[in-house]
């Protein structure tokens, strides 16, 4: 079923070398990316340390199977029950053969507290278990510790043919400020600035060396990253499904784009929105967010980008596209240190507004107040209907209209 | 073949790195000794100052073999990374062969671009290793490149081989051994990590710092070195900015015995910050209320366990 080519393991390996590849089903079921080469490297690498300390054994599994750091902790707990209990292996064994019969004792070994990776282990297999007394839940609201917190599943519309025809084409005409970098690749050209000597030499052959003509080149351009952190709380929510079709569009038509969704917590989509088909990229989007149309944290979001992501994903020159109202919830104090950290640690600061219903805005909220002096660019949107509107609001070269101070001093 | 000088197991991988002042624990023990003996690159993901870099160069000096680093940045391309023809010299050449009267166009090609006017950058030495040792090969700081650099060291990490148009495949006699650090300011592609085995370096248990300390820094006293670990250790559960790594540990002990100070004191911590903390945000911290705090709680602890 997974294809995976073995090497010839001996007679008294072959127990181990079975038990190895139903391990890196699992890890494959649990979400840790797993080629059919990692499993033999995995044989191998056993094979090579021989069997006998555990925390060897760990650390050789581990270094082949484990490509990711945020893997870790799945790696971890799949290790722990796997190669722990011998009960679950066998039952392990006997799911993945399609014929089994299902064990009743099964429900029955699953103890409390088991964590996602159990589950994800199973997770094949849900169909066929019997019902639990769970009842069926579709919209999953309830109110965590923090009181304020409301986790969420959302459901969008899904995108026709013409409305992706409509997106692409829009998508065509962004350009969005400073959005070109000097590399410090060349590429050929024909004006006489910079002569690229292997060229040279390469033409000059051509005529034995007697005659060397200078070629010419130039330094590439590209376009740098760029990270979009995107407002998805309870305000924004009617545009939620533009900017997810925007977003999704946005990764495809370009390289190197990071997108972040934050509401009451921030979750990395940049994964998801890479899937081809816009509809089920959005769908892996709803999945992996717990807080749809909740409320805004603007502050311990920020905080928690600019610990974690900032310096993973900020580097090369990247721009930042900010959306959201800027109606923070929380104290602003917070927001204001944390939004002049991202606007130090990345090239140019872009924030779109898109409540911006009327010409008259002025800065009010506070935390709207707190971020304008922090941005570089400060785009609206008066109607936001359409992909293009999104489009036509990111365009063009910072007009006096996008300088965040002209709201800041209209009061 | 040099595969004699090679660690046989685990605990001698372990004890070679150790004879050079490296102090590894199972898991980098384990996964260097299987990287050496199933030839494959070995990829170091980590925080800044946990002694990435160190590991490669005190393999290369255990081993006894050449190191070549390659430190990547952004736009490194192939004429810094693997080669580049010594254009003046061919120059030079073309009119040489031009003054003496040779016209056969076929043979001055030939001689200029051969191996004489190659250029060899780290790639390129760390594949055509001399001498039939293969070289320890450090690529440093690989999140630094973009992703086309990535994608050209697809190749030479599979094939250990590199294509000069001019001049042909050249290939490894024996492949390097292959060392790549990142600081994750960057995700590398799948397809690069698939190649290699992976390890996280964390930062190291206080036993083991205590103990790189003890090495590093020979004229630190015990009980300092004691407080400066269980401070730093400390440090790092407080959510700061940056982290202070295994190498600014070892900066702010040497500048601490350099000061000759016996113990942590509040004054002297303010002094020295600098070495242990590197962003304005988080000295600022430290400094105040919560530093003290910090130091009150470690002495406590010392005090208790003895």
């Amino acid at each position: 079923m997974d294809g995976a080519i073995l090497p010839p393991v001996g007679e008294a390996d072959g127990r181990l070398a079975d038990n190895i590849v139903f391990f890196a089903r699992s890890l494959r079921r649990a979400g840790i990316k797993i080629g059919p080469g990692a499993i033999a490297d995995a044989i191998d690498a056993v094979t090579l340390i021989g069997i006998g300390d555990r925390d060897a054994f760990y650390a050789a599994l581990q270094c082949v199977f484990v490509k990711r750091h945020e893997d870790q902790p799945v790696f971890d707990e799949a290790f722990r029950l796997f190669w722990r209990s011998r009960g679950l292996v066998e039952k392990m064994i006997a799911m993945m053969s399609p014929l089994a019969p299902e064990r009743e004792s099964e429900r029955q070994q699953r103890r409390a507290g088991e964590t996602r990776v159990s589950d994800a282990l199973l997770s094949g297999h849900e169909a066929d278990r019997p019902a639990r007394d769970e009842p069926e839940i579709e919209v999953d609201a309830r109110f965590t510790v923090s009181g304020r917190e409301l986790l969420r599943r959302a459901d969008f519309a899904q995108m026709s043919a013409a409305e992706i025809a409509e997106a692409k084409r829009a998508l065509a005409a962004l350009t969005l400020p400073m959005d070109r970098v000097v590399t410090r690749r060349f590429r050929p050209s024909r004006r006489q600035i910079r002569i690229d000597p292997r060229a040279t030499m390469r033409d000059a052959m051509r005529f034995g060396g007697e005659l060397i003509l200078p070629r010419f080149r130039e330094r590439r351009l590209i376009q740098p990253p760029l990270v979009v952190l995107a407002d998805i709380s309870g305000s924004m929510s009617q545009y939620t499904r533009i900017f997810l079709h925007f977003l999704h569009a946005l990764t495809e038509e370009r390289r190197r784009v990071q997108t972040f969704l934050f509401g009451t917590r921030l979750t990395n989509v940049s994964r998801q929105l890479r899937n081809r088909d816009p509809d089920a990229a959005i769908d892996d989007c709803v999945a992996a967010v717990k807080d749809w149309s909740g409320g805004t944290r603007i502050g311990e979001t920020l905080h928690e980008f600019n610990r974690r992501w900032s310096r993973r994903v900020l580097g090369q020159g990247a721009i930042v596209l900010m959306i959201t109202d800027g109606l923070e919830r929380d104290d602003v104090g917070e927001l204001e240190v944390e939004i002049d950290r991202l606007h130090r640690s990345c090239r140019r600061l872009i924030w779109l507004n898109p409540l911006l219903r009327f010409d008259g805005f002025e800065a009010r909220a506070r935390g709207v107040r707190a971020m304008l002096p922090h941005v570089d660019e400060f785009r609206a949107v008066h109607n936001l209907e359409s992909i293009g509107e999104l489009v036509k609001a990111l365009s063009g070269q910072g007009s006096r209209d996008a300088d965040p101070r002209r709201f800041l001093a209209s009061r | 073949m040099a595969t004699e000088s090679m660690p046989q197991s685990i605990e001698e991988t372990s004890a070679l790195l150790q004879a050079h002042d490296y102090l590894a624990g199972t898991a980098l023990a384990t996964v260097l000794f299987l990287a050496l003996r199933m030839k494959r690159p070995l990829f170091l993901e980590g925080e800044a100052g946990v002694g990435k870099t160190e590991i490669a160069k005190v393999l290369a000096k255990a081993l006894d073999r050449p190191l070549i680093r390659l430190q990547c940045y952004e736009g490194l391309d192939v004429a810094s990374a693997v080669y580049e023809w010594n254009y003046p010299a061919q120059m030079l050449e073309i009119r040489l062969s031009e003054a003496s009267g040779k016209v056969d166009r076929k043979r001055i090609e030939s001689d200029i671009f051969s191996e004489r006017f190659l250029i060899r950058r780290p790639v390129l030495q760390a594949i055509s290793s001399e001498d039939g040792r293969a070289p320890v090969f450090l690529i440093d700081e690989l999140d630094r490149t973009d992703e086309a650099f990535e994608a050209f060291l697809l190749e030479v990490l599979s094939d250990f081989q590199v294509t000069i148009p001019e001049l042909g495949t050249i290939r490894a006699a024996e492949p390097p051994i292959v060392i790549i650090t990142t600081n994750r300011t960057r995700e590398i592609h799948d397809a690069l990590k698939r190649r290699c085995l992976y390890h996280w370096v964390d930062y190291p248990k206080a036993a083991q710092e205590l103990e790189i300390i003890r090495r590093k820094v020979p004229g630190c006293n015990a009980t300092l070195s004691r407080e400066i670990i269980a401070y730093v250790q400390r440090l790092r559960t407080v959510d700061l900015f940056k982290n202070p790594g295994v190498a600014e540990t070892i900066d702010w002990a040497t500048a601490l015995t350099e000061l000759d100070r016996l113990a942590l004191d509040p004054e002297t911590i303010a002094d020295t910050l600098g070495t242990l903390l590197k962003y304005q945000d988080d000295i600022a911290r430290i400094d105040g209320a919560e530093g003290r705090k910090l130091l009150a709680e470690v002495k406590a602890e010392l005090l208790a366990a003895g």
